[in-house]
């Protein structure tokens, strides 16, 4: 009977283990920025393009730091909750396009210079937005996606909760869901504003 | 006019170093191509989890390999590259975790799981060892109830 209890003890507590590492989901690697400094950065303005933005103009803001491309299937999916954010919020959503062109895949990077390439990203980055909807205070370009490496990015889209003080208090990788809005980003947005 | 010309040189002066800031295959330099192999099959690509930088065809990790690049020709140290690494990925990037606190499951769990085995055989042998020890062999009186029984199955 006690060997029986053992054995049955040892197999729940297996199949709990394997329930639980079956739940978790393995893309959601946590950010070891969480906490830190947002990484200094200065990116041309897709809107005015002479000029450039970074985090520190954004400092003493509660903002978002949201990264997409055109060519990213998750951020169309994503989009619609975004518009809907900025329209009901004053929380501002600074967009970072990350490798519009030479993240597509669909062009031969050999084939475009510098010049080709900015002057396609803007063009493809602002139809995308006339189309679908712009949530953002400010896109910025990240055409080589330097900026997105600072960041950790690995998968778009991915947001960042950025406090007044310019630090990140959360990271979402992977589309933001409204499930994940009304639960995680707007009561730490709440928070951080209060 | 003047000015012209200067801007002129100073464009001119420029044009290489523009170039030094992409990363030119570094075939002619055997070690330090050597050094990104080494290091890349230290990094685990986040994208495609289960292969390395220097395995992965996905686009991050070909730009990570390019990062590794333009740092090795900076003249900077590997654990500098995989410091930058891990201040972005998270220790995950690391095919060898450091071992510390929240990593000590990791390290020390097979190594747990061995010693509680090892400690379960033990009790099991030693309590077996006890129960033969303790198992009286049969009295005359049983022997010989055994043999009238198994008698009785011979003559059958």
């Amino acid at each position: 009977m006690n060997r029986y209890f053992w054995i049955l003890g040892a197999f729940a507590g297996l199949v709990a283990l394997l329930a639980v590492g079956l739940n978790l989901n393995p893309q959601d690697v946590p950010s070891p920025l969480v906490g830190k400094p947002a990484p200094a950065f200065s990116l041309n303005v897709l809107a005015t393009p002479e000029k450039t933005l970074g985090p520190k103009d954004m400092q003493g803001k509660v903002w978002l730091l949201n990264v997409w491309a055109s060519w990213c299937v998750s951020c169309r999916a994503e989009h619609p909750v975004l518009v809907k954010f900025s329209k009901d919020n004053q929380v501002p959503v600074i967009g970072l396009s990350y490798k519009e062109v030479r993240g597509d895949g669909e062009f031969d990077m050999s084939k475009l210079n510098a010049e080709q390439e900015r002057k396609l990203a803007f063009q493809r980055a602002s139809q995308w937005l006339a189309q679908h909807g712009n949530p953002y205070t400010d896109t910025l370009m990240d055409l080589d996606g330097r900026v997105g490496i600072d960041y950790g990015v690995y998968g778009v889209p991915e947001t960042y909760v950025i406090d007044k003080a310019g630090i990140i208090r959360m990271k979402q990788t992977g589309p933001i869901d409204p499930d994940v809005l009304s639960k995680k980003i707007l009561p730490l947005l709440a928070e951080l504003n209060k | 006019m003047i000015a012209r010309a200067l801007l002129f040189a100073l464009v001119l002066l420029c044009v290489p170093f523009a170039h030094a800031g992409e990363a030119a295959p570094l075939a002619d330099d055997p070690v330090a191509e050597k050094r990104l192999q080494a290091l890349s099959t230290e990094l685990r690509c986040l994208v495609c989890q289960n292969q390395t930088i220097a395995d992965s065809n996905a686009e991050l990790a070909q730009d990570l390999r390019r990062e590794i690049r333009g740092m090795i020709q900076a003249g900077q140290s590997d654990q500098q590259i995989i410091d930058f690494m891990v201040t972005r990925y998270g220790d995950f990037v690391l095919y060898r975790p450091p071992v510390k606190g929240i990593t000590l499951l990791l390290w020390g769990g097979p190594l747990a799981l061995l010693f509680l085995g090892i400690f379960a055989l033990a009790r099991y042998l030693r309590q077996r060892s006890k129960r033969i020890a303790g198992e009286q062999p049969l009295s005359a009186e049983e022997t010989q109830r055994a043999e009238t029984l198994l008698k009785e199955i011979e003559q059958k």
